[in-house]
């Protein structure tokens, strides 16, 4: 059971990462499918920072907070490079979004996946395969005082920082949509960007924020799943996650708070696949497929129960340019 | 000096103003410039990652194309591939309906294709074999299209992340046939069995015939989209729902009609991929190709005949990008850095095309 319930929370932290990310990027009327790439960005980036510490400090002098904030800043500053390249394009260009989104993913995950196979060979190293273990263990420090609570401790607080982090995000961002005067304004931008103009919200300022910010927060879901799930770099390892994050977005009516429950149910379906004993490859896969199944029924029934609250953000993919009515 | 320039303080430098009409060489001279842009780009990125030559790198990203005759083939059946998938979305995508599914649908027209094979392979004789397959293809990956459609036609369900939730769908329907109807050779292995029968013929040779069916089909496509009352009825409901209500064209019809057509074409090269090409079915047969083909149909501006041309563009990167990778031991990945940098300048590049900056007059006087 504990180690069902952890497994099913360490795969949970990526997809609500990606999750939050997106809903506040949805929520300024941005439909972003560039977050499987800017995913890949995320985590590549900080294995880029972590492996230039290591090296810059060489073993003897890692300091665990420096670290762990190189890491956390050069993945954050990864990501926000690849919202700013989306955003660029997409609010001030007024591009397409769904295109830009799809060749934001496919230069992402080859940005991720070329730096992941040679990175170790471009800076001149021997051995193909980078190891993170020095720098992910301080990704992993429990809270120290998980030991003395048993199975409670296990089963809540045996994870590192960052899966903490993840679901403090989730509720400080459903909380700015929801109470306060910015979130109001962001939710008016992706509903109808004319009237939010007209009413004297910065629309493109809110769009630029709102997407940059996502993608970070995305970006920092490949950095969890680098550093405290698998502590070593695989090519294409990071897998479908991201689009699990678009699809947690709708299973989670574009609510953070909703996403944290949606992205343990997604987890857990996922650790059912794994630990249960005796069960066929055929039941995996049904399980496998589950996540996707769910959210397009539960795409259909809010679209037929037709309740304002739950839709997609009105303006959600179409670009805006104020001279055009 | 001053003066005038605080006065003028609140008027921006440019505004932004949306271009009536663009003469058509103009706005291949925009894209041709945002090719040349990217390749300059792609050239500095190449040097710095990789401390390669830059002109022996482009040596290499043209032999992946044309080295031999082998190899042009080869990439000529890509392009036919992946523009059959372009020509899938297109008409979809002309009526707004995202269609972000063509990956998913296409592989349910290979599963299905590769299933009607495996099950009556040895009952029937080639050529109603072949009709059943084709038949089921189509069948399959209509369905798959027209599901979102129907749901879209009658409570507006978003489209776009419909069809992309479809998409995983049919990659674990695949799995899951896979190892349910036991097509693997060795049990647990995830190594599926190669058709025996139900090849398609060779003309000429293996590649011909899948380029030329998908060549007629470009043509039919475009004559469809352009010169027929249903082509029509596509543009007058991309264009505005409401007109298209107005003078009386049902637009839950032309929505589900489109529909069935894009997945069927989707289904076309699903029955082209397993009999053609693979020979076998797996979650990745579509091989990313309907994610491109949004790409590919949109940078052609929904025009088939151009998508030969962006098409050709994203295949000749593909196969280049993968010769340089393997001529000087990169990581093969490379290719899709280099594909990426190319779509996102052509995608700003349309920003110039669709619109055009204006300057305050008095910005041009100082310059």
């Amino acid at each position: 059971m504990t180690v069902f319930i952890q497994g099913a929370i360490r795969q949970a932290m990526p997809l609500l990462f990606g999750a939050t990310g997106e809903i506040l990027t949805e929520k300024s009327g941005n439909l972003n499918l560039g977050i499987p790439g800017i995913m890949y960005v995320g985590a590549i980036g900080g294995v880029i920072g972590a492996t230039l510490y290591e090296r810059a400090v060489t073993s003897a002098g890692i300091v665990p907070i420096m670290a762990v904030m190189v890491t956390m800043l050069s993945a954050m500053l990864a990501s926000l490079l690849m919202g700013l390249i989306y955003s660029f394009l997409v609010i001030t260009l007024r591009a397409n979004q769904n295109v830009t989104g799809l060749a934001l993913t496919t230069f992402g995950i080859g940005i991720g996946n070329f730096f992941g196979g040679s990175l170790n060979k471009l800076l001149g190293a021997e051995s193909a395969s980078i190891s993170l273990g020095n720098i992910s263990k301080y990704f992993k420090m429990t809270p120290p005082f998980a030991d003395n609570l048993g199975w409670f401790g296990e089963w809540f607080f045996s994870y590192g920082f960052l899966t903490y982090l993840g679901i403090i995000i989730a509720i400080i961002a459903g909380y700015v949509l929801s109470h306060t005067r910015v979130g109001l304004h962001l939710r008016a931008v992706g509903e109808n960007p004319a009237t939010a103009d007209a009413a004297g919200i910065n629309v493109v300022k809110y769009k630029y924020f709102a997407t940059c910010i996502g993608s970070v927060i995305a970006g920092l879901g490949g950095v969890y799943y680098i550093f405290e799930y698998t502590a070593s770099w695989s090519n294409n390892g990071f897998g479908d996650r991201g689009w699990l994050a678009i699809a947690l977005v709708i299973f989670a009516l574009w609510k953070p708070g909703i996403g944290i429950v949606g992205s343990l149910i997604f987890g857990a379906l996922y650790m059912l696949g794994i630990t249960t004993v005796g069960i066929s490859r055929t039941t995996k896969v049904v399980y496998e497929m589950l996540p996707y199944l769910a959210t397009i029924v539960i795409l259909i029934i809010t679209s037929i129960r037709n309740k304002k609250e739950n839709h997609p953000p009105a303006s959600l993919g179409l670009s805006y340019f104020r001279e055009e009515r | 000096m001053n003066e005038v320039k605080t006065e003028k303080k609140r008027e921006p430098l440019f505004h932004i103003v949306k271009r009536n009409a663009i003469p058509f060489w103009k706005s291949w001279l925009f894209r041709v410039v945002a090719i040349v842009a990217a390749v300059v780009v792609c050239s500095v990125v190449t040097v710095i990652m990789t401390d390669l030559n830059p002109i022996s790198v482009w040596d290499a990203m043209f032999k992946g194309s044309f080295k031999n005759e082998m190899k042009t083939w080869w990439m000529l059946r890509e392009l036919a591939l992946l523009l059959g998938v372009s020509l899938a979305v297109t008409p979809a995508f002309k009526m707004r309906f995202w269609n972000c599914g063509a990956e998913g649908q296409v592989l349910m027209g290979a599963l299905c294709s590769y299933a009607t094979i495996m099950f009556c392979g040895d009952k029937m004789s080639y050529v109603p074999l072949m009709i059943v397959t084709l038949v089921a293809a189509l069948l399959g990956a209509a369905i798959w299209g027209v599901i979102p459609a129907i749901f879209f036609a009658f409570f507006k369900t978003n489209e776009t992340l419909f069809t992309l939730m479809m998409n995983y769908v049919a990659k674990g329907l695949i799995t899951f046939c896979v190892i349910f109807f036991a097509w693997e050779n060795v049990y647990g292995s995830g190594k599926v069995n190669f058709i025996s029968t139900g090849i398609l013929p060779m003309v000429y040779n293996n590649e011909f015939l899948i380029i030329l069916i998908i060549a007629i089909m470009t043509l039919f496509m475009y004559i469809y989209l352009n010169y027929t009352k249903q082509g029509y009825e596509i543009s007058v409901v991309g264009e505005s729902e409401n007109t298209a209500n107005y003078i009386g064209i049902n637009v839950k019809k032309v929505v589900i009609r489109t529909m069935l057509i894009s997945g069927a074409i989707c289904g076309i090269v699903g029955f082209l991929l397993v009999t053609g090409r693979d020979y076998v079915v797996s979650p990745e047969s579509a091989a990313g190709r309907g994610f491109t083909a949004i790409m590919v149909s949109w940078l052609a501006k929904f025009n088939p005949i151009f998508m030969i041309l962006t098409s050709f563009l994203v295949v000749f990167f593909q196969f280049g990008t993968e010769e340089i990778t393997k001529a000087f031991g990169l990581n093969e990945y490379f290719s899709d850095i280099l594909i990426g940098i190319v779509i996102l300048f052509i995608i700003g590049s349309e920003f110039f095309i669709n619109y055009r900056l204006k300057f305050r007059k008095g910005a041009k006087e100082v310059e």
